[in-house]
């Protein structure tokens, strides 16, 4: 037997628990004529010991404490959403009366032009902005009108107005991986979803009221 | 135990932030270990472990409750610390390696069972060159190292750790244990 290529292979096998009986048998038979691979087995059962000598090693002191302070605090948007479905029926009566009074009914459905707040860097394709693998914005992005490919990263809060962020297949394998691409540091919002909601919780109290 | 996490994540995900403290309290000492191992020195090793969790926090919704927490968890501090060790600079690593002032501060720091005293230096010395070279090996190699040896996953759960093929986690295993078998041959 060849003790670089073969031998040392099934030392290795062996070591993973990986050996067949044959193999088994194989290595056993050439451990006996081959002092060699006696002595790089034993080496390398010597690293694993060592390697697992035991340290003693913990977190520092108020470890947890730190993180805590540092987590952000609960999103805005959760309450609001929360609110919002404890009380439908008077939000939903506010925000109407509110559109009303603020034109955003008229307003909203009007302007479709792409709305992008910053341009060095991202790749526009049609109506989709495209934050490219290589590329880190730092601050805020703000996109109307259009939907956002995040393959870099943001340093900064994402908000989305009238579009979709399109996940690319790496983070549906991976979704929002550390250390991966696609990053947002900060907070996403998607604001048609809110609308989309808010649309049916009116929709709801229009014909709540009728049938009433 | 796993039961426990569960539970913990979901009222998490729900918006409860102080069953993350739990959490913290159930991984910090694992996720601080190991990315000391990684990384070699304690301030970043507590920078990175914090992160680690903060993302864990941030990126709750995205974790697949029928998956292992300590898996993603780990990932997350994997992927961070090699990160970081990607973006020093070179030279600054290097420094850091020959210095390696901060492990020194933390092997002597080590209680270990109270061995006599030359015995504790002589193994403090031997524990330190250890370290060092793992601290050597590309992060390739050293992640999966310490996460086999030293934490003592198996090959299968360090594959799902990575997202790693299992034929790759033995290939790097195989050559890493080489790799170290020469430098630690004659300590
Ligand atoms: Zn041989």
């Amino acid at each position: 037997m060849n003790c670089n290529d073969e031998a040392h292979g099934l030392i290795h096998k062996y070591l993973d628990g990986d050996l067949t009986k044959a193999e088994e048998k194989e290595l056993g038979s050439h451990l006996e004529e081959c002092e060699a691979c006696q002595k790089h087995l034993y080496e390398l059962k010597r690293t694993i010991t060592l390697l697992q000598s035991t340290e003693h090693i913990a977190a520092p002191a108020n470890f947890s404490n730190n993180v805590m302070q540092k987590l952000p605090a609960e999103k805005k948007r959760v309450t609001y959403l929360r609110m919002i479905k404890a009380h439908p029926l008077v939000i939903s009566a506010a925000l109407i009366f509110i559109f009303m009074i603020s034109g955003v009914f008229s307003s909203w459905n009007q302007d479709n032009e792409l709305v992008v707040s910053k341009q060095e860097d991202l790749i526009i394709e049609g109506d989709t902005v495209i934050v490219p693998a290589d590329v880190t914005v730092s601050g805020d992005l703000y996109v109307e009108n259009g939907d956002l490919i995040i393959d870099g990263t943001v340093d900064g809060n994402v908000t989305l107005i009238n579009g979709q962020l399109i996940e690319n297949e790496a983070m549906d394998e991976e979704p929002l991986m550390a250390g991966s691409v696609g990053e947002v540091s900060g907070e996403l919002n998607q604001v048609d979803q809110i609308f989309d909601w808010i649309w049916y919780q009116v929709k709801n109290v229009f014909q709540g009221v009728f049938d009433f | 135990m796993e039961q426990l996490i569960r539970d913990k994540i979901r009222q998490v995900k729900k918006g409860d932030q102080s069953a993350f403290e739990d959490v913290i309290a159930l991984y910090q000492d694992k996720i601080y270990r190991h990315c000391f191992r990684m990384i070699g020195n304690t301030h970043e090793a507590e920078d990175i472990a914090q992160e680690a969790f903060i993302r864990a926090y941030v990126n709750i919704q995205s974790f697949d409750d029928r998956r292992k927490f300590s898996t993603w968890l780990y990932r997350i501090a994997t992927n961070l610390t090699i990160d970081h060790i990607r973006k020093r600079k070179p030279d600054y690593y290097l420094d850091d390696k020959i210095k390696g002032t901060e492990g020194l501060d933390m092997y002597s720091q080590l209680t270990s069972r109270d061995p006599s005293p030359g015995e504790q230096v002589e193994s403090q010395e031997l524990q330190r060159s250890i370290h060092q070279e793992i601290l050597r090996l590309p992060p390739k190699y050293r992640s999966i190292i310490i996460l086999r040896y030293l934490e003592e996953f198996s090959l299968q759960e360090i594959s799902d750790t990575l997202d790693i093929p299992l034929g790759t986690v033995k290939t790097r295993i195989h050559r890493g244990r080489e790799a170290l078998r020469r430098k630690l041959r004659y300590v």
